[in-house]
Parts: structure tokens; C-alpha cells; sequence
């Protein structure tokens, strides 16, 4: 067996939760610049918490923007591509940050927190590009500060998190602040894992109190592996994998997240891809023969996988890549290209893992 | 349910983490405690054809945990007399009995001196305190 890295730089960041992990036994790894836990008992484990009770993830590397002004709406406007107007107090709404020629900077979920202040929460792995990007198209009337270090974002998932919380059923998209065991939060109905659950943001010193808490109420704690095999599942892009700068929101079938009526960096780019068709498309494949796809392997064709791994629901292959868009639709065979082995795959309509169609 | 870390004292070690169980002019190999513990649980196996050649310090094969994927390091040289179907059917095997039921080729020896380079138990486990 070759051997496994585990050399790691002294100048990573830890969250507040950090001594939490390693009491668990969480193995730790270098993650966007951060020492996370990748798991605690097992990948599979935790996966599987998640899609029949109740996981909770520390996800406190991402980083918070607050956004704030007369002009912090119109600001937003201009640079994010769903329709911020639309946004009542109490709202949240997924979108995208956009470059010049569509491409995707970051993907992100807005919340309007007062009449004229947001709060983003965007990837750990773009906090800075993001915040510089805002910061140099501040206008007057718009503020745009980097809250990242003072908050704690915990993530808890699962079909049994709302109970386990003591939490109201709410609709998805949507935040108040709650209590948790005598701790104030903010209530995100926000999450990556395709299952109910919500995102609970505090002041980073409550973390320890609010990880000890939900860990009390029964969730399990779960690493970065499961939050990746968890969102690779229900096909929800992974920034930095799926979609980058180089790749725009219509080939990667986001095009819904888009409002294409109003003006925003890059949207007449987008419109114009929109109109001509793009000419690969993302797509979710299943493998048909034994073989797990890894980002970057090529597909038969001038395809690439951009997520593969192992499903642990359907126990198979699964992955997410781009292909032709001549090729594209459900019940196409694929040939992945996986170490110079050509493997059997085939096209499946998203998401690739549904709770319903499982017994 | 993972195994609990061990290291058979009557097994032959190679130092990237692979063991050999000799018996005559044939071996069992697999990967050791440490390897399996390291990748995490196993999700696929990718095997050498029964029939083929494997030489001593070079691949004869991967296995795949969801996160990473491993190249399994010969540590004698031979021709490959069986696989251990088991193990392609189910690759946890590996974590719950690494040096049992989790055994990955058997191979008959094509040079027995090489087992002379081999580390035993106590240098096997010196080399992982040091790592």
C-alpha cells in the first residue's frame, strides 16, 4: 500500500470546535486552508445517520459577509444572479457569484436579515476571492464586512433533525432566530445533504455549548467525507469540482438560479449561452460496472468527471461530470476512462439518490 | 465491525503496509491493520487476473476507500493462483479481518530468496512508531 499523507502545515485555521473533534477521535485533514474533520467513526456510518436520523456537521470554515446599506440591495443585484428583490425579511434564496463571462466565482445563499441587510454564507475555499470581489464593487450606501471569525456554523441534518431540535416545521429557504437549550441562534432551513434539517449560526464562543448540545439531543456527529458523499447523491454542485469560473450556470443545469431579466455581471454572456445551447451539459451517472469515478478522470467522448465517488445508499459508483450536449440525456452509456480502464457508466436523471424510490 | 489493531508475529512485512503469509513455495498477501485503518473502510478491489505475474515492490492492484485509492504493493514476486472473489463482492472485509477472511491473491513464489528481505513483526512495527 502506497503511503498516505500525513504531513500537516502548522498554519491552518481551526473553528471554535476544533478540541471537540479531536476528543471524538475525528481523523483531521487540511481543508480551503482549515484542519476539519474528514470523519469520526466511519464515512458510511455517517452517511447513513444522516439519511435515517440525524447527523450534524461543524461547518464553521465558511465564511459569512454581511452585506448592508440603502444600496446594499442594489449592490447585490448587480453581481449575484437570482433575483435578490425577491427576498422578503426571513428569506434566504441559493444564487450565484458571476464573472464577466458567467462563470460561476462562487455559489452562495443570501439571507435577507433587515431591510437593508444581508448576510451571506459562502465556501471556506472562496471567502477571500469572494469578499474582494464585493469590496471592489462596493457603491456608495453599500458596506460589505467580513463576519466570517465572529460566527460558528453548525449543520444539522437528517430526517429526524427538526424533532431532535425541538425546533417548528418551516418552510425550506427560510431563517428565524430560535433557542437551542438556553442558546440564542440564528435558524437557517438551509442545508447540503438533501435531507430535512436546518444550518444553526451562533457567536463562535457558544459553539462548544451548542455541539454539546445538539450531540446530547442524539445527532451524529459527521465529517466532510459524509457531507460529500451526502450532497454528491442528491447532485448538488460542489464549487471548486462542478462548477468553477470556467464553467457557467447553464451548462451546469443552474440555469433556474439565474434571473435572466435583470442585469448582473456576466448575464448577457448567460442569455447568450442560454439561447445558442450549451455545448456540454453536467450530468449525474450511475456505473454499471464495479469501478468508483474520481474527479478529473476522463469521460469516452471529450468528457470529464468533476465528482466521483462511492454511493453508500446504492452501494455502486456514482459521479457527476460533463458531456457532450448532443449526449447528454437520462439512459446514455458513458465510458469512464478510470486509471486506464474503460468502465461502464450510465446517465441517470437527477438527483441520482431519492428517498422515495429506496425501500 | 472493524478489527481491533494487530500484527501476526508469523507473518513476513513489507514496509508499505502489505503482509505475506508464506506456505512452501506459495504466499497469501494482503494489506495489514495499519493500512486498512489508514484508507478507511474498503468500497472496491480491484484485483490482478488469475494467471498473471506480480513482482515484488510493484502494483498488482488498487482498492478504493469513498475518499482514496490505494495501489497494492507486491511484497514477493509470482504468479497469481487465485483471488479472493470474497473480497470483490465485498471490500469490508478487509477492515473487519485485514490477515483472515480478508486476504486480497494467493501466488505461487517465483523467487523464494525474497522472502530473506522481508521485515518480521518487530521491525514492522519499529518502522510504524517511526513513521
Amino acid at each position: 500500500v502506497n503511503s498516505i499523507a500525513a504531513g500537516m502545515a502548522q498554519t491552518l485555521q481551526r473553528t471554535p470546535l476544533f478540541d471537540r473533534h479531536v476528543a471524538l477521535g475525528a481523523r483531521m485533514v487540511p481543508f480551503a486552508g482549515w484542519e476539519m474533520p474528514v470523519q469520526y467513526d466511519g464515512v458510511i456510518a455517517e452517511h447513513r445517520a444522516v439519511r435515517s436520523d440525524c447527523g450534524v456537521f461543524d461547518v464553521s470554515h465558511m465564511g459569512e459577509v454581511e452585506v448592508e446599506g440603502m444600496h446594499a440591495l442594489e449592490l447585490l443585484q448587480s453581481l449575484l444572479s437570482n433575483d435578490v428583490a425577491r427576498l422578503e425579511i426571513g428569506d434566504a434564496q441559493y444564487t450565484l457569484l458571476t464573472n464577466d463571462r458567467g462563470g460561476i466565482i462562487d455559489d452562495l445563499i443570501v439571507y435577507r436579515i433587515e431591510d437593508y441587510r444581508y448576510l451571506l454564507i459562502v465556501n471556506a475555499s472562496n471567502r477571500d476571492t469572494d469578499l474582494r470581489w464585493l469590496k471592489e464593487r462596493e457603491i456608495p450606501g453599500s458596506d460589505v464586512r467580513d463576519v466570517s471569525d465572529e460566527y460558528a456554523l453548525l449543520a444539522v441534518q437528517g430526517p429526524k433533525s427538526i424533532e431532535r431540535l425541538g425546533l417548528p416545521e418551516r418552510k425550506a429557504f427560510t431563517w428565524e432566530m430560535g433557542d437551542i437549550d438556553g442558546l440564542e441562534v440564528m435558524v437557517n432551513r438551509t442545508g447540503y445533504t438533501g435531507e430535512a434539517g436546518v444550518e444553526l449560526m451562533c457567536p463562535a464562543e457558544d459553539a462548544p455549548a451548542l455541539w454539546d448540545a445538539v450531540v446530547a439531543r442524539g445527532a451524529r456527529p459527521c465529517g466532510l467525507g459524509a457531507r460529500d458523499t451526502l450532497r454528491l447523491e442528491v447532485c448538488y454542485p460542489l464549487h471548486g469540482n462542478d462548477i468553477t469560473p470556467e464553467t457557467d450556470a447553464i451548462s451546469a443545469g443552474l440555469g433556474w438560479t439565474c434571473a435572466l431579466v435583470k442585469e448582473f455581471t456576466g448575464a448577457a454572456e448567460l442569455r447568450r449561452i442560454k439561447a445558442d445551447g450549451p455545448a456540454q451539459k453536467l450530468v449525474a451517472f450511475v456505473m454499471t460496472e464495479k469501478a468508483i469515478p474520481r474527479q478529473g478522470m476522463a469521460i469516452e467522448g471529450g468528457g470529464t468527471v468533476t465528482s466521483g465517488s462511492h454511493s453508500p445508499m446504492l452501494d455502486v459508483g456514482i459521479g457527476l461530470g460533463y458531456v457532450s450536449a448532443t449526449s447528454a440525456g437520462p439512459g446514455t452509456d458513458l465510458t469512464v476512462d478510470v486509471r486506464g480502464r474503460g468502465r461502464g457508466a450510465r446517465i441517470v436523471k437527477k438527483p441520482i439518490y431519492k428517498r422515495e424510490e429506496q425501500p | 465491525v472493524p478489527a481491533q489493531e494487530s500484527y501476526p508475529d508469523d507473518l513476513k512485512y513489507h514496509p508499505e503496509h502489505d503482509w505475506a503469509r508464506i506456505d512452501g513455495d506459495e504466499a497469501t498477501l494482503g494489506i495489514t491493520w495499519w493500512a486498512q485503518d489508514a484508507l478507511g473502510e474498503l468500497v472496491h478491489y480491484e484485483p490482478p487476473d488469475e494467471g498473471s505475474t506480480v513482482s515484488k515492490d510493484e502494483s498488482y492492484g488498487e482498492v478504493e476507500s469513498v475518499k482514496a485509492v490505494s495501489d497494492l504493493i507486491a511484497p514477493l514476486s509470482g504468479e497469481v493462483l487465485e483471488v479472493n472473489a470474497a473480497v470483490v463482492d465485498a471490500p469490508e472485509t478487509v477492515n473487519e479481518d485485514p490477515y483472515g477472511a480478508g486476504w486480497l491473491i494467493r501466488i505461487r513464489l517465483g523467487d523464494p530468496a525474497e522472502v530473506e528481505s522481508l521485515q518480521d513483526v518487530n521491525a514492522y512495527r519499529a518502522s510504524l512508531e517511526n513513521a
